[in-house]
């Protein structure tokens, strides 16, 4: 199974909508809880970074019997250094995204922390693909 | 104890979402940082925060948490309400600040 959607730079009203529908289909196909709560976990923030720091984005999940793939990609200014950028408490999001409550450098370690496998792929200039795995066996 | 119960007890003020007042409380998560919740509370926790915009409620409902509190007077923003109210999970309000409601929260609570 294959699910696509849109994420828009600066859009925080609809920030989680696909975790949001992926959460629904993963409950009707009977996934694990725990997986879920994961997937949810890591795809939120995922969504929350390019509404923050990219202009515009795509989440695609897809869903087998062995995993669960994410791919979300970006047009955006991309990320210098990744090694830096995933320490926590590192951000440079804006003082309006920070009085939101977003912005306290624990998004891509959250990520990490809640899936089995991550890469980052970044391009200064051009933006970020984020893919990450979630094993269901 | 129930939503409703914590609610009653502190006389809490709701705002919206009263459909989910039965939902169990499984203990609470103190904060304002958006991804320290996501990424650490749990099912069924109350949520005490002063963020009131709708970022909240989508959080509240990916981690289905049981409800969410406002300090200190704040109150929610119409849409974060309008999400509450679908989502049935209970908006509630105190002119406490963070610290005092908590205690009283934990006291009820354990
Ligand atoms: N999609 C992205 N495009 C550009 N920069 C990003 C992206 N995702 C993350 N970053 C950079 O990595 C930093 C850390 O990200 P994160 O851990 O999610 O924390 P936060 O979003 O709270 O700043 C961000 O502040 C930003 O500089
Ligand atoms: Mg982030």
């Amino acid at each position: 199974m294959q699910l696509e959607f849109k994420v828009m730079g600066g859009d925080f009203a609809n920030a989680g909508y696909a975790s949001s529908e992926i959460k629904k289909v993963l409950k009707q196909i009977n996934i694990d809880p725990k997986i879920i709560k994961k997937v949810v976990v890591a795809l939120y923030e995922a969504e929350v970074n390019i509404c923050a720091h990219a202009y515009a984005g795509k989440v695609s999940v897809e869903i087998t019997p062995e995993k669960i793939s994410v791919e979300v990609s970006d047009k955006g200014p991309g990320i210098p250094d990744i090694e830096l950028a995933m320490q926590e408490g590192f951000s440079t999001a804006s003082p309006a995204v920070r009085e939101m409550g977003f912005g306290a450098g624990m998004g891509l370690p959250n990520i990490k922390k809640n899936t089995d496998f991550l890469d980052i792929q970044s391009t200064v200039g051009k933006g970020t693909t984020l893919k990450f795995i979630n094993y269901l066996t | 104890m129930t939503v409703k119960d914590i609610t009653d007890q502190l006389q809490l003020k709701i705002f919206a979402g009263a459909s989910g007042m039965n939902r169990e409380v499984t203990g609470g998560y103190v904060s304002d940082l958006l991804s320290d919740v996501m990424g650490h509370a749990q099912e069924g926790q109350l949520w005490i925060t002063l963020q009131t915009h709708k970022n909240v409620m989508a959080i509240a409902s990916l981690k289905e948490l049981s409800a969410i509190i406002f300090v200190q007077g704040f109150e929610p923003d119409m849409d974060t309400r309008d999400l509450a109210e679908k989502e049935g999970i209970p908006l509630l309000g105190t002119t406490l600040p963070t610290f005092d409601i908590t205690g009283k929260i934990y006291n009820l609570l354990t």
